[in-house]
């Protein structure tokens, strides 16, 4: 496998002009996700969905105008990946996560499961979609498409560990300059995901970008489900035996 | 930025993007999701009631145990593959087999359960290969107990706040729902003198749904308020009614073939009012980001960040 790769996202740096979004639906041929005036902000994209996978929030605060290019967090214990029930979401040598659309039914069930609600249903042909990670780049030794657009550097594409590094850093200079408010979203390989595959630098709390502040990837919990759900099969069967049993 | 106050926790205020759900809702259809859950639950239980039926010699109430299997699986089935966005690509489903996906599993088992009972219900019917119908039908009464719960953990293993932190009780909500739905159907379609152990099994089993679903809103405490506002709420009532109505009704009805009726349409209805509320919730726990950021954001602040350790 080769090294794993990854997306920084420095907020700081971004000034919303929405060339990743363009580049990205431009290179994947991604639909059109409608234009909708919101009257909340700037943002007229909304959020990220099937038709949609680099979304550009606009989050106007008293003194300062914050933006954020989101995208697929690209998991390291992926939820759309272990629900999914085709084997269509597959995990990649770059240790992305993508879907095969020739495999994907349309089951839907990956959508509900992904923490921060990335993946979603093109109601149009019925299958799944979500970034890449631009996966046939990333094979041809090409950075992604909304990396290479971004003309400040917010979006930055890399081996991930060194992503890490760069990104510490960068947190401690934003200190040091006074911007105590940096933090890094999403690093921590000890996070409820095992560490997101694409990961930011936020001015603000997470959710506050509509993100969520601590997402966990739901099959951490699929032993436990089982476990009452067996507990209940069983009862459901001795129940039944005793509807029997009562009457002689 | 809204700023919302919660009646019901003190200190929910709090942050999210223009009040935008942070994840997806669940884009299952209605009424085929819900009325899929309900006719899976009714084959499974159903197909383990005919396997007790025979083991006890019941053989009339196995009868009809059998054919209701059949009947749900394959209706539910048909629900299941209209449901997907690209219905011709069904067999996908038994591309692979991964324990880590509960569709995978539930495919798989639905698939066993629709074999096994389409076999059990043909040798009832015509009364060719006994011995193999019986087999079918008692290994049914396997898959039974598996298709009646498995669906709880097709719902709780999602990012839904009111499905996941249900995830305790949801099995036994479908469980006693199934059970329910199982004997209120066999009620209906045996005769009064040999429909004993489904009357019990309708009585049971409308307990155990009413109980569970209780103790699961209580334990969901602000996460519940879904299932206590707006549609979702309406068809929580109307479960409620109806299933606590019907396993009385089964209870006290006696000789009576009215009463008996009746019992088994108002299980029937409110099994199917309860997926349907489920499903209704499950949305609004999605859309509404109160749901997904207030826990998250006092796990933070108490200090107790999520991890998923030994992966
Ligand atoms: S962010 Fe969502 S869609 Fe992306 S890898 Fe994680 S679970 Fe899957
Ligand atoms: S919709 Fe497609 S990608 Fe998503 S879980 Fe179903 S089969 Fe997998």
């Amino acid at each position: 496998m080769a090294e794993r790769m990854g997306f920084f996202t420095d907020t700081t740096l971004c000034i919303g002009c929405k060339a990743c979004e363009v580049a990205c639906k431009e290179w994947n041929d991604v639909p059109d996700d409608g234009f909708v005036f919101r009257a909340t902000s700037y943002d007229n994209t909304g959020a990220l969905g099937a038709d949609t996978w680099r979304h550009v929030a606009f989050i106007e605060q008293d003194s300062r105008w914050l933006m954020s290019s989101d995208v697929c967090k690209h998991c390291t214990h992926a939820a759309c990946l272990d629900v999914c029930p085709t084997g269509a979401l597959f995990r990649t040598e770059f240790d992305t996560v993508v879907v095969q659309s020739d495999v994907c039914n349309g089951c839907g069930y990956c959508v509900p499961a992904c923490p921060y609600g990335v993946i979603d249903r093109r109601e149009r042909d019925g299958r799944a979609w979500k970034c890449t990670m631009c996966y046939d780049r990333l094979r041809g030794g090409l950075e992604p498409a909304c990396a290479k657009a971004c003309p400040t550097k917010s979006i930055q594409f890399g081996p991930l560990e060194e992503l890490r590094v760069r990104a510490e850093e960068r947190v401690e200079r934003l200190h040091a300059e006074g911007m105590t408010e940096a933090r890094l979203y999403g690093e921590d390989p000890d996070n409820g995901v095992g560490g997101a595959g694409a990961f930011f630098l936020l001015l603000d709390e997470p959710e506050t970008y509509g993100l969520p502040p601590d997402p966990v990837v739901t099959t951490r919990d699929l032993g436990e489900m089982w476990r009452w759900a067996g507990v209940a099969a069983f009862g459901l069967a001795g129940a039944l035996a005793a509807c029997f049993l009562r009457r002689s | 930025m809204p700023r919302r106050r919660d009646e019901m926790v003190p200190d929910a205020e709090f942050r999210s993007y223009y009040g935008q759900p942070v994840i997806k809702p669940p884009i299952w259809h209605e009424p085929h999701m819900p009325t899929y859950l309900y006719l899976g639950g009714l084959s499974g239980a159903a197909s383990t009631m005919a396997a007790v039926a025979r083991l006890s010699g019941d053989r009339r109430l196995e009868f009809s145990s059998r054919l209701i299997a059949f009947a749900g699986g394959t209706a539910g089935a048909a629900f299941l593959v209209a449901e997907l966005g690209r219905p011709e690509r069904f067999l996908n489903m038994l591309r692979v087999f991964k324990t880590s996906s509960p569709m995978s599993v539930g495919s798989w088992t639905l698939a066993a359960q629709g074999g096994l009972t389409a076999v059990g219900a043909a040798s009832a019917v015509t009364g060719v290969l006994p011995l193999v119908g019986d087999a079918a039908s008692l290994a049914s009464g396997v898959t039974g107990t598996l298709m009646a719960t498995y669906t709880a953990v097709l719902l709780a293993d999602t990012a839904v706040p009111i499905w996941h932190e249900g995830r305790r009780e949801l099995p036994f909500l479908f469980a006693g729902s199934a059970m329910a739905s199982a004997g209120g159907m066999a009620m209906l379609t045996t005769p009064r003198a040999q429909a004993g152990p489904a009357r019990a099994a309708t009585v049971l089993g409308a307990a155990v749904e009413t109980a569970a679903g209780a103790i699961m809103e209580r334990r969901l405490g602000m996460l519940s308020e879904p299932y206590h506002s707006g549609k979702a709420g309406r068809l929580m009532r109307a479960s409620r009614v109806l299933t606590a109505g019907g396993g009385l009704l089964a209870a006290v009805a006696g000789r009576s073939r009215a009463l008996t009726a009746l019992s088994g349409l108002a299980v029937t209805a409110g099994a199917l009012c309860t997926r349907f509320a489920v499903l209704e919730a499950g949305r609004v726990s999605a859309v509404d980001p109160k749901y997904t950021v207030v826990p998250q954001r006092e796990r933070l602040d108490a200090g107790r960040p999520a991890s998923v350790p030994g992966r």
